[in-house]
């Protein structure tokens, strides 16, 4: 049995397109799914006037994983595993999402020394998102050392992310209450290496791309979204940020204790490709600011909640205390209740803003989890952007809106 | 270094048509530039300077598949994509090999639902599955030294019967 693609008739498309495209004076293209330059598998539909795109209707599905059915068939802990592998360029901060919504639902605390973990762990994990999205965004518009030297300081992270968790990208490693476990010694000094060398590789790579005119002719005035059309669309983080709207998470609606860090939102006014770069090449040296801070007061102490109805006792408590043991094969069982209630939790991701509607019954696992992913939403205002550009643009203006296709489709 | 020194001035080697061909394809195979999820991204690093795959002869990854002969399949197959997948393995000239990278790619992995095809293998022939979530650049090196090997001891008259 092979399923067959299923061609989809003009009919069905002819209130996106414009009249000119049905009568053949214009021409459909189709991009994608399997394009080098769509970041994933995402289909575009073009509508060209020779050159020049008219139309641009994106395509999406090709990744849709049902996670967030599958979400509503695990208990609270083991569903956080799906979420990971949502947007898989910040999977720290999916789990940040994930864990705050669960202990938004069932009202548990996190420690200092948890809290400010997370606070490092996914400002780490914003770089290494950022690093991917420069160093791919370089190779489309040509600048090929420029992926080389990216994913170079993406390995110094992912060795930090494998050091405290075990595993280089699926992290798993914030749990309801907390963190799986204490970060071990290595961990400081490691992040410290990091904050000393990084500065310098951000001087370097504006040094190849910020004022290269190869660089700079294929991104100014290209694609510009204006402040208003960027809400009406529901485009969020440094897209936002680049047309000169001063919103994040962060400084707005504070988690996690960002509001004890000193640090800036970088805004532009631009609202163009070139805007949307610089902003994400000074959010590289903020979040190092906020690493900074937060390394330099670390506290000392649990990392986990002592609520043993929602936390796991440590290994050694399981020996020797029977009621250890109990909540240990109960949580591992059945996990925790939740009450009948929803919450909504919302974090700063490197795209956006990554919202978690989540909805108990009483039962051990959730009755609905929903993600607000912000990819989803930037990839709407494309439409917007790329209306009268070359298809040579599109390239750029869709690395520019850094989407990620498992954050769209889910 | 090489075949020149052990010949000395002889000139001359001896080889089977067999050996001599599957050798110039291991060391000249171009994989297609198709990354689906997850794996990509790991497939990318090791494509990167850390790990640097052209030290294998993948010296550039195709983005059409009528010029490349090595599919890996990085990330979940999702029902729609399917099909996709399918055609572009049809559009690949013989001989094609498939590499299933990671565990959605080789048994739908955590997501064992109604969207995605558990395991890249209901959908395209594959050759090598790399296990991980992701796997480690290492280990998608590792799984395509093991397809090398399966190379090397590929006979014609298999291939073509």
């Amino acid at each position: 049995m092979r399923e067959q693609i299923e061609e989809i008739p003009v009919g069905q498309f002819r209130h996106l397109v414009s009249e000119r495209a049905l009568n053949g004076e214009t021409m459909l293209l189709n991009m994608g799914p399997q394009h080098p330059s769509t970041h994933g598998v995402l289909r575009l539909l073009l509508e060209l006037d020779g050159e020049t795109v008219i139309n641009c209707i994106p395509d999406i599905g090709y990744l849709h994983t049902g996670v967030e059915k599958n979400m509503e068939a695990k208990t609270y802990q083991k569903a956080e595993v799906m979420t990971d592998r949502l947007d898989y360029m910040n999977p720290i901060g999916n789990n940040l999402a994930y864990v705050m919504a669960v202990e938004k639902l069932v009202d548990l605390d996190v420690p200092p020394r948890a809290q400010a973990l997370r606070v490092i762990l996914t400002e780490l994990q914003r770089i290494s998102s950022h690093l991917v999205l420069i160093g791919t965004w370089g190779l489309d518009l040509g600048a090929m050392s420029m992926f080389l030297y990216c994913f170079r300081e993406r390995e110094l992270l992912l060795n930090i992310f494998e050091l405290v968790s075990g595993q280089r990208m699926m992290t798993t490693y914030f749990r309801p209450g907390g963190v799986w476990r204490d970060a071990p010694v290595e961990f400081e000094a490691a992040v410290r290496d990091f904050i000393k060398i990084f500065p310098r590789r951000i001087d370097e790579y504006e040094r190849l791309l910020t004022k290269n005119p190869l660089f700079v002719d294929r991104m100014v005035d290209i694609g510009y979204l204006s402040k208003e059309a960027a809400l009406s669309y529901g485009v969020t983080g440094p897209n936002l940020r680049a047309s000169g709207v001063n919103w994040d998470l962060r400084k707005a609606r504070p988690y996690m204790g960002y509001e004890q860090y000193d640090f800036d939102v970088p805004v532009a006014t631009e609202g163009d490709t070139y805007a949307r770069y610089i902003v994400r090449i000074e959010e590289f040296r903020q979040s190092l600011r906020i690493i900074e801070q937060a390394l330099d007061k670390l506290p000392m102490g649990p990392v986990h909640s002592d609520n043993r109805k929602f936390v796991p006792p440590p290994r050694a408590e399981i020996g020797v205390s029977m009621e250890a043991l109990i909540h240990h094969f109960k949580l591992w069982t059945e996990g925790f209740r939740a009450p009948d209630a929803s919450v909504y939790s919302a974090v700063e991701s490197p795209r956006g803003e990554l919202g978690v509607l989540m909805a108990g019954d009483g039962s051990g696992k959730p009755r609905r989890v929903h993600m607000r992913t912000p990819s989803f939403d930037n990839i709407s205002a494309i439409s917007e952007m790329v209306k009268g550009h070359l298809v040579a643009d599109l390239v750029a203006i869709l690395a520019s809106i850094d989407i990620v296709l498992g954050d769209i489709d889910r | 270094m090489g075949v020149e020194q052990k010949l000395g001035n002889m000139g001359v080697v001896t080889v089977t048509l067999e050996n001599a061909v599957n050798w110039s394809r291991t060391n000249a195979m171009w994989p297609m530039l198709f990354g689906l999820a997850c794996c990509a991204i790991e497939m990318m690093a090791a494509q990167a300077s850390d790990f640097d795959m052209s030290r294998f002869g993948m010296e550039l990854m195709r983005a059409s598949p009528r010029q490349s002969d090595l599919m890996i399949v990085a990330g979940r197959v999702s029902k729609k994509m399917g099909p996709v997948l399918r055609r572009l393995y049809d559009q690949m000239p013989e001989p094609k090999w498939v590499i299933a990278m990671g565990d959605c790619a080789s048994c739908g992995g955590v997501f064992n639902n109604y969207a995605i095809h558990q395991g890249v293998d209901e959908v395209v022939p594959v050759d090598v599955y790399v296990a991980g979530c992701p796997p480690r650049p290492e280990a998608l090196i590792h799984g395509i030294l093991t397809l090398y090997e399966k190379v090397n001891a590929m006979k014609f008259v298999e291939k073509n019967k």
